[in-house]
């Protein structure tokens, strides 16, 4: 249907987009003039208008995280924490930035936003929403839901997660996005009145599809044998990363036994006192530094668990499109099926089993009138059928189009923001082993003073 | 010299002025104190405090007359108006020269009657110096750091030149420190401290400090040596973990053609890294580990040095004891302390040499262990920040490739 994918190379501009890696708020996403360039949506239009976002730049930052208490479905008390969500639109003219709204999220909200994003766009590897609860910890960090660190990083996963949907070129025109950032109140009535919910497809029908599918596309097999292998592997990752961060803040923290022993010690040595006390003192920066250290690494696992997640997200499309390609095969067989009973029932001929044959069969010929009836309902349902089939056919195909345009931009990023993860890893590793020299070298002065 | 001598004799060249002069509750003898203090140049007042204050002592602390039995210090009593019952008395007399290879330095004896429970005797008889004063105002201001305790007199003139062996400086010190002693024995709650009664009574005072040495060393270290073995096993832990670590970045490199390079950099310095903090591991149990181990036992090692040498001591005492409580052939027993005697001089004189050169080895030793130990963390770290660093020029001079390459 509609034009030429957008130019890869402006696709890389959203990557003004920092990955989660940095952690400070108020990062900018350039939205308005991808979407210029954007594809128009297919066949869910109406739930796109353009929007305000068409034209400027804003930026989205989600900068604050608060503890509140509330009622909730079931009139009970329940603790949650909201998030302030700031918007502000960039003007081209002297780049200063206005706020134009802002208003208070929880996370539930955003689990909406996504789950009615799925449903509307679903050949879109719509952008994942950060951990619901804290998974691979370590064991000094909290797998409560209320910790500030947790919040802390899901406020940053939240705001990750608006700049990545405000920097799509279709997602970042959607009305609902839109709301979601500038209309606090009714908001949740609005999407759930566009009925999103009962346009999703069941689960079960889902899985069916996968199992019986005869001829998916084959780049999507692929695909979802690539996303099953990343989930794998960025899990395992995850998981010995964890258990590495717990065995070496134990290194750094016994050695902080030294600052004390070395302290008393020193209390009853005339000579070696002073050397035995200044060296303890570095043991204890030593044992300290470890805390920040990890803290940074946290961050880095942050964004690969982004990536985890996003496997999901390349799955749900790959679903769609085997949901689709399931119906159309099955829409095809019913209408050979029903072109060869039309066939048998003009020529007389009963070549596949029906249960009309059998009666027929058993208590008598139908008369030719009734033979008529049938064939002509059957020519009917043929020629629905066909209709239907060609419309399938084209919807299938304009999917797996859209899908994989969106796919490659999603290789692209994830190329970009791995590689740039990765090399962030180098960093932090560099940083740890500068440190290490420093307070090493401060407390061999010391040791060799004494 | 026991007994009283009269004041007058505070100006005396004699290196023994006595002592007693203070308990001369006499007017007289006190003005002729205070006529000394008024010899002394205005700014050496300050120096010294305790002389002025001589003349303004409360008379009520110091009796008459030091009572020379347990119970004439009963007879005493009844003539005090003082309601307290006083039980210990203290004296600081007989200031002694002594000269070591090392230093010479002055002693003064001090003697302590009383009846008190606590005490294992009712009368002990003890030399102390200058800094074994200071060690007891130490200990006591460590105890009740908020308590006042009374004040020493100071460590050396500085000005006026007056030398540390000049008598009128031995004599002023002393009286200074017979003042100190009291004070602290009529404290309500000083009185009573543990160190107090160790610096009245203890005989074997040199190896007092050398005993707590050696108790808080080998606390000391035998959590190190825990300390030490603990870290030896976290970083076992970790090399363990971090073995895994690498691989993984290998295998994703199996489904992520363009991230290849980037994740095999990594795996590959990871591997590095591990290998790096197993020599760490290797260094720490051949540098750190065994030296501070040999130490634990030496500390084990000086206890048992120190039991023997108190077992020696020991057994002089028990014959003084015997000899003084009339147990035994005295003459016998005269020549057995004799020998004893020397005995004990001895085994305390090897002691105390063999301990500066235990001690010098302790320093050295625990020294070149520790730093031998940073200098493994360090040539860790720098090995580490090695591999990483080449990692990442590696993939900045890529970027820079693929860069061109578009423009091209």
């Amino acid at each position: 249907m509609e034009q030429a994918p957008p130019d890869p190379e402006k696709q890389l501009k959203p990557a003004t987009l920092e990955p989660l890696g940095r952690p400070d708020p108020g990062l900018e996403a350039v939205a308005g003039e991808e979407a210029e360039r954007a594809r128009e949506e297919g066949s869910e239009a109406d739930t796109m208008t353009d929007n305000n976002f068409g034209l400027k730049k804003i930026e989205i930052s989600v900068s604050e995280a608060e503890k509140r208490t509330g009622r909730n479905a079931m009139n009970m008390q329940e603790t949650y924490t909201a998030y302030l969500i700031e918007t502000r639109s960039v003007e081209h003219a002297d780049g200063q930035s206005v706020l134009t709204d802002s208003l208070w999220r929880r996370y539930s909200e955003f689990e909406l936003l996504r789950n009615y994003l799925l449903v509307y766009y679903p050949h879109i590897v719509v952008p994942p929403l950060p951990e619901k609860r804290a998974e691979f910890v370590w064991h000094k960090l909290s797998a409560d839901n209320m910790d500030p660190d947790f919040v802390e990083r899901r406020r940053i996963g939240l705001e990750n997660f608006l700049l990545r949907v405000a920097s799509h070129p279709i997602l970042c025109r959607d009305k609902i996005f839109y709301l979601f950032l500038t209309q606090e109140g009714n908001w949740k009535e609005t999407v759930n009145e566009t009925g999103f919910q009962l346009k999703a497809d069941s689960r079960l029908k889902a899985l069916n599809a996968t199992f019986r599918v005869k001829n998916p596309d084959k780049r999507f097999t692929e695909l979802k044998h690539y996303s099953d292998e990343l989930q794998s592997v960025i899990s395992h990752l995850l998981r010995v990363r964890a258990r590495v961060a717990d065995r070496l803040y134990g290194v750094y923290k016994v050695h902080g036994n030294y600052g004390r022993v070395f302290s008393e010690w020193s209390a009853i040595e005339k000579e070696m006192g002073d050397g035995l006390q200044s060296a303890g003192h570095h043991m204890d920066v030593y044992a300290s530094s470890i805390d920040d250290i990890l803290e940074d690494e946290e961050h880095y696992a942050d964004q690969l668990k982004e990536y985890l997640f996003y496997a999901e997200a390349l799955r749900a499309v790959c679903r769609k499109h085997e949901l689709m390609q399931y119906d159309l095969e099955m829409a095809a067989q019913d209408l050979a099926s029903k072109k060869q009973q039309c066939e048998e029932l003009a020529t007389g001929t009963v070549r596949t089993f029906s249960l009309k044959g059998m009666t027929t069969k058993l208590f008598g010929q139908e008369t030719p009138e009734q033979r008529e009836a049938r064939i002509k309902v059957l020519e009917e349902q043929i020629n629905e059928g066909e209709q239907q089939l060609k419309s399938k056919n084209l919807e299938g195909r304009e999917f797996v189009k859209n899908a994989w345009t969106d796919i490659e931009r999603f290789k692209e990023q994830k190329n970009r923001d791995l590689k740039e993860a990765l090399i962030s890893y180098a960093v932090m590793q560099i940083s740890m082993c500068k440190k290490g020299i420093q307070v090493w070298t401060n407390a061999k002065e010391c040791f060799s003073k004494m | 010299m026991e007994g009283e001598h009269p004041a007058s004799q505070a100006r005396s060249s004699d290196l023994r002025p006595g002592g007693g002069a203070p308990f001369a509750g006499s007017s007289g003898s006190s003005t002729l104190l205070q006529a000394d203090v008024l010899d002394l140049e205005e700014d050496e007042d300050d120096l010294e405090v305790f002389s002025k204050d001589a003349s303004l002592m409360d008379m009520n602390s110091f009796s008459p007359m030091m009572p020379t039995s347990p119970l004439s210090m009963i007879n005493q009593i009844k003539f005090e108006d003082e309601t307290d019952l006083k039980d210990l008395f203290i004296t600081v007399d007989a200031p002694e020269s002594h000269v070591t290879t090392i230093e010479t330095f002055i002693t003064y004896r001090i003697i302590t009657k009383t009846s008190r429970g606590e005490f294992d005797s009712s009368e002990f008889e003890v030399r102390r110096r200058y800094q074994d004063f200071l060690w007891l105002k130490g200990k006591l201001e460590e105890v009740h750091p908020t308590l006042i305790i009374p004040p020493l007199p100071e460590k050396f003139i500085v000005k006026g030149m007056v030398d540390r062996f000049n008598d009128d400086f031995i004599e002023t010190r002393r009286k200074a420190l017979h003042k100190f002693l009291n004070r602290i024995a009529d404290h309500p709650t000083l009185t009573f401290n543990e160190d107090f009664k160790i610096f009245l009574t203890a005989q074997a005072w040199e190896f007092m400090e050398m005993n707590n040495f050696i108790e808080i060393f080998s606390q000391k270290i035998n959590l190190i040596d825990k300390i030490s073995q603990r870290i030896y096993k976290e970083e076992r832990d970790y090399f363990d973990e971090m073995k895994e670590y690498g691989p993984i970045h290998i295998l994703w490199s199996a489904s992520e053609e363009d991230l290849v390079d980037t994740l095999r950099g990594v795996a590959s310095c990871i591997d590095k890294c591990c290998k790096a903090t197993e020599k760490r591991m290797s260094g720490l149990s051949e540098v750190l580990l065994p030296v501070v181990h040999e130490y634990v036992l030496y500390s084990e090692m000086l206890m048992g040095v120190m039991k023997r040498r108190d077992q020696i001591q020991a057994e002089l005492d028990s014959k003084v004891e015997a000899l003084t409580y009339k147990k035994g052939d005295p003459d016998l027993l005269t020549e057995e302390i004799g020998k004893l005697e020397d005995k004990v001089e001895c085994a305390n004189n090897a002691l105390k040499a063999d301990w500066e050169r235990w001690k010098l080895n302790m320093q050295n030793d625990i020294k070149s262990a520790f730093t031998d130990m940073a200098e493994e963390n360090i040539h860790y770290y720098e090995q580490c920040l090695a591999t990483w660093e080449s990692f990442l020029t590696s993939q900045t001079d890529l970027h820079l490739e693929e860069d061109s390459e578009d423009k091209l």
